[in-house]
């Protein structure tokens, strides 16, 4: 992979920090007039998702990560890796474990297309779409005639989410979430 | 967005234009003279930080090329005229720093610099606190020692705190991992990124009282608590540092001797030597008379005026379109 020389580093560039992939999100020049030209720089951890912020010398450098998404579709689980084909037409198959998967597992359809970080190769991360539509497969009895007013009651979902809904939901139907938020949309167009 | 269109609005544009008509009315008011001097020279800052941009200059059709320096800053001209007997003198003026272009930063940028004779260093912040009242409107400004900004904001003092700890303590502030640096760098890594982002956000800020290795062409002397300290000020508005002014040092020896002492840091840090500018040397040994001298950028002064977020907001074109 190239280096990146720490002035040089625009916000989506992909560095190596600490052995782990991070994504630039912000960086800055710092340089006082008499002094030292310094690179404030925030960077998201690919990892652990987390945000840290770094000081860099200006002429420092950084080697870049072997990191690309793409889009793939969920196939199967075996119990200990989740099965990704690519939608190229290459029918490529790549194998996320737990750590990849992570929050994404409850949102996981078969079918669905799901973006896929790979690192050297490798899942590294999985993100759901931002709307799913889903099936509840559990929640207490729909109320009738209450389409309006407030008031949610917990339904899981056959991926094993479970979102608050409206009252009025009944087991079987399909709806709208999502999963950023964690929140009911709507009733999917059938 | 197409690179040929100018980056600064129209109206930044005629703000820039009301700006200089301000300053210009404002100095002459004061009976201090508008110059011009040379953008190009045969010398530049020494100071290793700076970075000069090169160019190759023929004076004569056929004449072989020498290199030639476009200015950090026009300070050696112009101390060249105060001693050359130009009493008090202003310029507004390009000048040119190579590598830095930032959301507050072009290579290329205007700055603001005038000279006092006679003036006090306390005489000339005072007097920059009424161009920046009028300009921008600004309160009465605060006024805080180095030291005592270090204390405010970091519980360090600059003055006494060890090397190695104040090197943990930079990590630890800034999460700095790099190769280990010089005490003033870590001081200003701290200053920058702790420190400037307080200043002045109520009202403007001078700060001063400076360690004396941070000097740069200022004179040195004791402070009410009896440290060796710069006599040079910076003022801060909304954490911008906006100004850098000094009780100018008019010892030419001492001048000669800060000359080598840049060059032989520079040369640790692989930086090509600069040829000290034996004019300033000439023109200090003749006499430079006692003054002051400050400079301010221009370009963050309209930032500041017109709320802009990055200098290309005021720039009509910078250096990625230019």
């Amino acid at each position: 992979m190239a280096n990146y020389s720490t002035s040089d580093l625009r916000s989506g560039l992909k560095v190596m920090l600490d052995g782990d992939p991070c994504a630039v999100v912000a960086n800055e020049l710092v340089k006082p007039g008499k002094g030292q030209a310094f690179s404030r720089t925030k960077l998201r951890n690919l990892r652990s998702g987390r945000i840290w912020e770094r000081t860099f010398k200006s002429n420092e450098s950084l080697e870049g990560a072997d990191v690309m998404e793409y889009d793939m579709e969920y196939l199967y689980t075996d119990g200990e890796f989740w099965h990704f084909m690519m939608t190229d037409g290459s029918f490529e198959q790549h194998a996320a474990d737990e750590n990849a998967v992570a929050d994404c597992a409850k949102w996981l359809k078969e079918q669905e297309s799901y973006v896929v970080t790979l690192f050297n190769g490798a899942p590294l991360i999985v993100t759901p779409p931002n709307f799913i539509e889903l099936e509840v497969v559990e929640t207490d009895p729909g109320l009738k005639g209450d389409t309006a007013q407030g008031g949610t009651k917990p339904a899981t979902f056959s991926t094993g989410a479970t979102v608050n809904v409206p009252l009025f939901v009944n087991i079987g139907e399909v709806l709208r979430i999502d999963t950023r938020t964690n929140e009911y949309v709507s009733r999917a167009k059938v | 967005m197409s690179a040929w269109r100018a980056s600064c609005s129209q109206s930044n544009l005629k703000a820039r234009a009301a700006l200089y008509t301000q300053i210009r009315a404002f100095f002459v008011a004061r009976d201090v003279l508008e110059v011009e001097t040379p953008l190009l020279s045969v010398s530049t800052a020494t100071d290793p930080q700076l970075e000069s941009i090169q160019a190759q200059v023929k004076t004569h059709i056929g004449r072989e090329e020498k290199p030639y320096y476009l200015q950090t800053s026009p300070e050696f001209p112009m101390k060249r005229l105060l001693a050359s007997g130009s009493g008090a003198v202003y310029q507004i003026c390009k000048t040119f720093r190579n590598g830095e272009t930032g959301r507050k930063h072009n290579p290329e940028f205007t700055m603001l610099e005038w000279y006092r004779p006679g003036f006090s260093l306390e005489d000339l912040m005072l007097e920059l606190e009424l161009l920046t009242t009028e300009i921008l409107g600004a309160a009465k400004a605060e006024r805080l020692s180095y030291r005592d900004a270090f204390l405010r904001y970091v519980d360090i003092d600059p003055f006494k705190i060890s090397d190695n700890k104040l090197a943990l303590r930079a990590q630890e502030l800034t999460e700095y991992y790099g190769p280990k640096m010089s005490r003033d760098d870590y001081l200003n890594l701290i200053l920058s990124i702790c420190i400037e982002p307080n200043l002045g956000v109520e009202r403007p800020l001078f700060l001063y009282e400076y360690p004396p290795s941070q000097a740069s062409l200022a004179q040195v002397s004791l402070s009410s608590q009896g440290d060796s300290v710069a006599q040079r000020f910076e003022l801060y508005i909304q954490g911008i540092e906006l100004a850098n002014g000094y009780f100018e040092l008019t010892d030419p020896d001492e001048q000669a001797k800060r000359f080598v002492q840049d060059n032989l840091e520079r040369s640790q840090i692989d930086l090509p030597e600069i040829p000290p500018d034996e004019h300033l040397i000439a023109a200090m040994t003749h006499g430079l008379p006692a003054c002051s001298g400050v400079a301010v950028g221009l370009d963050r002064m309209l930032m500041l005026k017109v709320g802009a977020e990055s200098i290309d907001e005021v720039l009509s074109f910078p250096i990625t379109r230019a």
